[in-house]
């Protein structure tokens, strides 16, 4: 497909000095854009022109720019990672805009992911999350073969639809009640599926609820927004393992 | 099950059981008023039933249902309120939720609203007048064109309610997975219009041949 | 003897690591307690490390540049991961992976170092099993593997095309785990810009907050370097972003050596490049080759058309299509190594064969597979991997072959270290890719994450002993020392000057100049005169970027123009030392093709007699030309042959 020139843009973009400061929106104009530039490359550009014009730049994260490390996080014209379904910020293209279009670029708003400067918020929440439980407790060394426990291919493959979640935020991002439930499930759900994470998953299960309510994520009600806007479309069926963990957990206290 | 009640899930299972329970209720009520359609004999009878002791032993556990769903539902919308202190510009939240899904907690205080004007209606003077038939006051209270529309409106909104409510009850308590999902979901939109076509034909019955 | 001293353990080869293990020095568990490590960097190498040092009982501080460990660019590895498990009955032997990796390395690596690394493979799939990471399973229960280039058998493991992603999350756990206990203290958002050298020894880092602009010291008994590779001096390569050689260069400023700083590797399956405003270059996984065809028309006026945009290429017959590839080495086909595989690209688009609108991209294509295996299959083995490609190129590759060109891609060259892993300073260390010593001058599909994970799950922990088990005497490292006091300076200095230029031009212009002078002379092809034409233009480029840099925003703040102001400054000197290098070697080797040295038929010419060496380089100044040692590489075990795969 021939990539198409978008003659002007105007970008609304969220700046903020800093934690402490209050941001307000920036209007710019930008122009001569390809279709076949990515979303990013396109704030790439923006920021070269604002260098040139002596100002400074919008400040967004960004890094591995394929859609894995989870570490673009923008709201773009009011939802996560943008208009296309099943892609992260750096996955989307301009061919998903017209020309003339304006286009909305707002932060993760979530009162557990605070926005540290212009677009970039601060996730380390999720960290937390893991640290609580989001793991196996084993050594290194002293395991049994790879082979010793024989796992079907259908829990492996659950398992995997799970485990590919990237810890971006979108869930939280675009939940109504910023719940991160979504990316506690994914973890739950996927070691709950496994031999290996069996033996600890009702600790881990109450650890990890625990922490996620006490960093002031708010309730699931189960709207399905999150799966919706997840890059890697993780069905809300995790958030239902993950409160049948819950519940077996809590009946044996 | 320490601080079962405190967390975020324990907190939906309240909401997830309580609903569940209204929703065997609204059962009930739904299968009694459909007797007005029948005739006075029969309503009146149905009315009856529900006079009856072991019936009544349930009322005051049936509010209890009502009273912890009103509440849990208020401190989780409070709490979601908070986890978010500022509020997005931008939002385009049709494109990856449905409307009633995202606003139980308005569609929920407009049918307690209809409520309390329902227990005005009737529950207090079966209650506390000596009514003779119930047919009687029901059918005339119906027949006015505009407690009509607002029953009709009302039972529109319980269906709405109940099209995410009923699922999402099975979703928190964990009985759901890509394939449940779909058939609860399908589950969900039927009671959603047996719910309201049910409560609805009601009044739209009196309003075309009470008259 | 050269002042480089491989420590390689004497005896047979099969047993030069148990017989090293059973000599080294342990520290008791009471000792570890006092002991600090800094490990930099929480990729597959870090994080391992990190977490199997903390498990030990040694207080560990991390840094990552990355809002989360989570996030190392360890991620992006879609293939697999190689071990020698036998599983698939194929033959496959500890012995075979270490001769497959050596030969795939052309000969450039050390045989002591790539057995050892064949050695702990399987302990690592074990350890990930454990680990809850979510391998593909046959029906039956057990672990499936597929085949990767340079290799006859089947011995990579996988999670879709997200392996890296799901070994880096089982290492991540095992960080948070200890975290949580407190044994990991993790510092993210954090650039490591300057080792700290006490007394001869590593003894603590320089970081820079990247949320608060704050210089910060940090102590420690020994410091691991596990920063990844450099690859991000191309500009466009399939390296994360913010993926730099800082922490590396510094560390060689200080004076640990650059060993093969010339070997990088260019990946034959990249996304082609769509115009100047690009910002990366997307791998699609090796392992796309086991079903996909490579191809170019046979015919010039079909290449011609199909640059154009005139012809479809699905309209182009089976007998007009040249499977280059299977057609020149018909034993391994498809599957060739990496940078084989690249080299015959680039023929052919040098050629004029290229088949889309810039002529930099040959056809890779899954007609074949879906023919025979059905569209489920495919859509099963590489579901993301299609669906990446069409969300970046807008093109459906079920339907349509795809398009590929070959990018840089991983670094095998990388700082000196021994035996041990450690540099030539004592008590730094260099794991993962920021080391240079198992891939040789080409590194096989799905043994990144290989060596990764085995420097910091099964050797390091080892190695590390053997030099804390001396240290158990020192004290905490005090960072108010003049040591300290000057490599903060020597920080805030370094950063000034950048800031305080006030040019024109961005730290991405000159990034992407340098970028040009690389791909164009020291990229695929390499000869004489361009290297020499590239040192005086890297050269040229370093005093524009000197004069004409501007650095917009606050100096004490969160700064994205600083940062990379500070990465572009490094990659331009890491830039010369390659180029350097790269003149030196005046052979073919892997990924390094000196046109001064191909055979008859194109193919890599190898010149065993004068280059059978490591190229280490030590820094000797500001403008002093640095020094070259030679490591001379001893084979004992394998018999060094032109390197076939026809």
């Amino acid at each position: 497909m021939a990539d198409k020139i978008l003659k002007e843009l105007t970008l609304k973009v969220w700046r903020q000095k800093d934690a402490k400061s209050k941001g307000a929106f920036e209007t710019y104009k930008i122009h001569d854009i390809s279709t076949g530039t990515s979303f990013l490359e396109m704030l790439d550009i923006l920021n070269e022109q604002l260098v040139s014009e002596n100002k400074e730049p919008v400040a967004f994260d960004h890094d591995c720019r394929e859609g894995i490390c989870g570490t673009c996080s923008l709201f773009i014209d009011g939802r996560a990672h943008g208009p296309d379904d099943d892609v992260t910020t750096c996955q989307l293209h301009m061919r998903r805009f017209q020309d003339g279009a304006t286009i909305t670029i707002e932060p993760w708003r979530c009162g557990a992911f605070p926005v540290i400067k212009d677009l970039i918020v601060d996730r380390q929440a999720y960290d937390k999350i893991l640290q609580a439980g989001g793991y196996v407790s084993v050594n290194t060394g002293g395991v049994p073969d790879g082979n010793a426990i024989p796992i079907s291919n259908d829990n492996a493959e659950e398992a995997m639809d799970a485990a590919a979640c990237i810890g971006c935020g979108a869930c939280a991002a675009t939940c109504k009640n910023s719940s991160a439930m979504l990316f506690v499930a994914a973890k739950v759900s996927q070691l709950a599926l496994l031999p290996q994470g069996k033996v600890e998953a009702a600790r881990r299960a109450k650890a990890m609820v625990a922490k996620m309510d006490e960093l002031g994520f708010g309730n699931c009600t189960n709207t399905g927004a999150c799966e919706m806007e997840c890059p890697k479309s993780i069905s809300i069926q995790h958030i239902a393992r993950l409160n049948r963990e819950f519940l077996k957990a809590k009946l044996k206290d | 099950m320490s601080n079962f009640l405190t967390t975020s899930i324990g907190k939906k299972v309240i909401m997830s059981l309580s609903g569940l329970f209204l929703i065997l209720f609204l059962c009930i009520h739904l299968s009694v008023n459909l007797l007005l359609l029948v005739g006075p004999d029969a309503f009146n009878a149905g009315c009856e039933f529900m006079e009856l002791p072991f019936i009544k032993v349930i009322e005051p556990i049936l509010a209890l249902g009502f009273i912890i769903h009103i509440v849990w539902a208020s401190i989780l919308t409070i709490q979601n309120q908070k986890a978010r202190p500022q509020k997005y510009a931008l939002r385009k939240q049709s494109q990856n939720c449905t409307w009633p899904s995202r606003n139980m907690y308005i569609l929920g205080a407009l049918v307690l609203a209809f409520l309390v004007l329902h227990i005005c209606n009737f529950w207090y003077y079966f209650k506390f007048s000596e009514v003779t038939s119930q047919y009687e006051l029901v059918s005339t209270t119906l027949m006015q064109p505009l407690y009509a529309v607002v029953y009709i409106i009302a039972a529109i909104l319980l269906g709405l309610h109940l099209s995410h409510g009923f699922w999402s009850a099975f979703q928190s308590i964990g009985f759901s997975n890509d394939i449940w999902r779909k058939r609860l979901e399908y589950v969900a939109y039927f009671f959603a219009i047996v719910f309201a076509v049910g409560f609805s034909i009601i009044p739209v019955y009196f309003l075309i041949f009470g008259n | 003897m050269s002042i480089l001293d491989a420590k390689i353990p004497a005896g047979p080869l099969k047993d030069k690591w148990s017989a090293h293990k059973a000599h080294i020095g342990v520290v008791s568990p009471a000792n570890k307690k006092k002991l600090d490590v800094i490990v930099v960097g929480t990729g597959l190498a870090g994080g391992s490390a990190a977490a199997s040092l903390a498990e030990l009982g040694y207080n560990v501080t991390a840094f990552c540049y990355q809002d989360s460990p989570r996030r190392a660019h360890s991620i992006a590895a879609q293939g697999g991961i190689n071990a020698a498990k036998n599983y698939p009955n194929d033959n496959d032997s500890v012995f075979r992976l270490f001769y497959e990796t050596i030969k795939g390395g052309d000969y450039r690596a050390r045989e002591a170092n790539v057995y050892r690394l064949a050695e702990v493979s399987n302990a690592i799939i074990d350890q990930c099993v454990a680990q809850g990471v979510p391998f593909a399973r046959e029906y039956g229960g057990l672990l499936a593997n597929r085949s990767f280039g340079g290799a006859l058998v089947s011995r990579t493991f996988y999670a879709r095309g997200q392996t890296g992603q799901q070994l880096l999350l089982g290492c991540y756990g095992a960080m948070n785990r200890q975290i949580e206990k407190g044994k990991i203290k993790v510092y993210n958002r954090h650039e490591v810009l300057d080792v700290v050298v006490v007394d001869g020894k590593a003894r603590g880092v320089i970081s820079r907050n990247l949320v608060t602009g704050k210089i910060e010291r940090f102590g420690a008994h020994a410091v691991v370097l596990a920063t990844g590779g450099y690859g991000n001096v191309f500009f466009l390569s399939t390296n994360a972003m913010g993926c730099n050689g800082s922490a590396a260069w510094q560390a060689y400023k200080r004076g640990a050596m650059f060993g093969n700083p010339c070997f990088v590797q260019i990946h034959p399956t990249c996304i082609p490049v769509h115009g100047e405003q690009q910002s990366k270059l997307t791998l699609m996984s090796e392992s796309l080759r086991n079903d996909g065809r490579v191809w170019v028309p046979k015919k010039i006026e079909d290449a011609k058309a199909l640059q154009a945009g005139t012809k479809h290429p699905n309209d182009i017959p089976d007998e007009d299509r040249d499977f280059y590839l299977e057609r020149r080495y018909p034993a391994f086909g498809n599957l060739v190594p990496r940078d084989v595989a690249s080299r015959a690209a680039k023929e052919r688009c040098d050629a004029g064969f290229g088949v889309n609108n810039t002529g930099k991209a040959v056809f890779l294509d899954f007609k074949y597979a879906i023919q025979q295996l059905g569209r489920d299959t495919i859509e099963k083995r590489y579901g993301n991997l299609f669906q990446m490609y069409e969300k970046i190129t807008a093109v459906d590759p079920y339907e349509n072959p795809m398009m590929i060109y070959p990018a840089i891609h991983y670094s095998m060259g990388g700082l000196w270290v021994d035996y041990n892993l450690m540099t030539t300073i004592p008590g730094l260390y260099a794991i993962g890719e920021c080391n240079f010593s198992d891939h040789g001058a080409n590194r096989l599909g799905a043994s990144a994450l290989m060596q990764g994970l085995a420097d910091g799950y099964f050797i390091l922990p080892y190695t590390i002993g053997d030099y804390l088990a001396k240290e158990i005497q020192t004290p905490k490292i005090q960072t108010n020392t003049p040591e300290f006091e000057e490599a903060e300076k020597h920080v805030t200095d370094r950063l000034r000057k950048l800031y305080d230029i006030k040019g024109t031009k961005s730290p991405d212009h000159f990034h992407k100049q340098l970028g040009h002078i690389m791909w164009d002379y020291i990229g695929m092809a390499r000869e004489a005169s361009g290297l020499k034409k590239a040192i005086e233009l890297i050269a040229e480029l370093k005093e524009e970027f000197y004069k004409d840099l501007r650095v917009v925003g606050e100096f004490s703040a969160m700064n994205n123009e600083l940062e990379k102001a500070g990465r572009v400054a490094d990659f331009i000197e890491l830039a010369d030392l390659m180029a350097h290098d790269a003149l030196d070697r005046n052979e073919s080797c892997g990924g390094h093709c000196r046109l001064e040295s191909v055979t008859e038929e194109g193919e890599a010419k190898r010149d065993d007699e004068h280059f059978k060496y490591v190229s280490v380089w030590e820094y000797k100044g500001e403008n002093t030309a640095p020094e070259l040692h030679k490591e001379e590489l001893e084979f004992e075990n394998v018999q060094l042959t032109q390197r076939s795969y026809k």
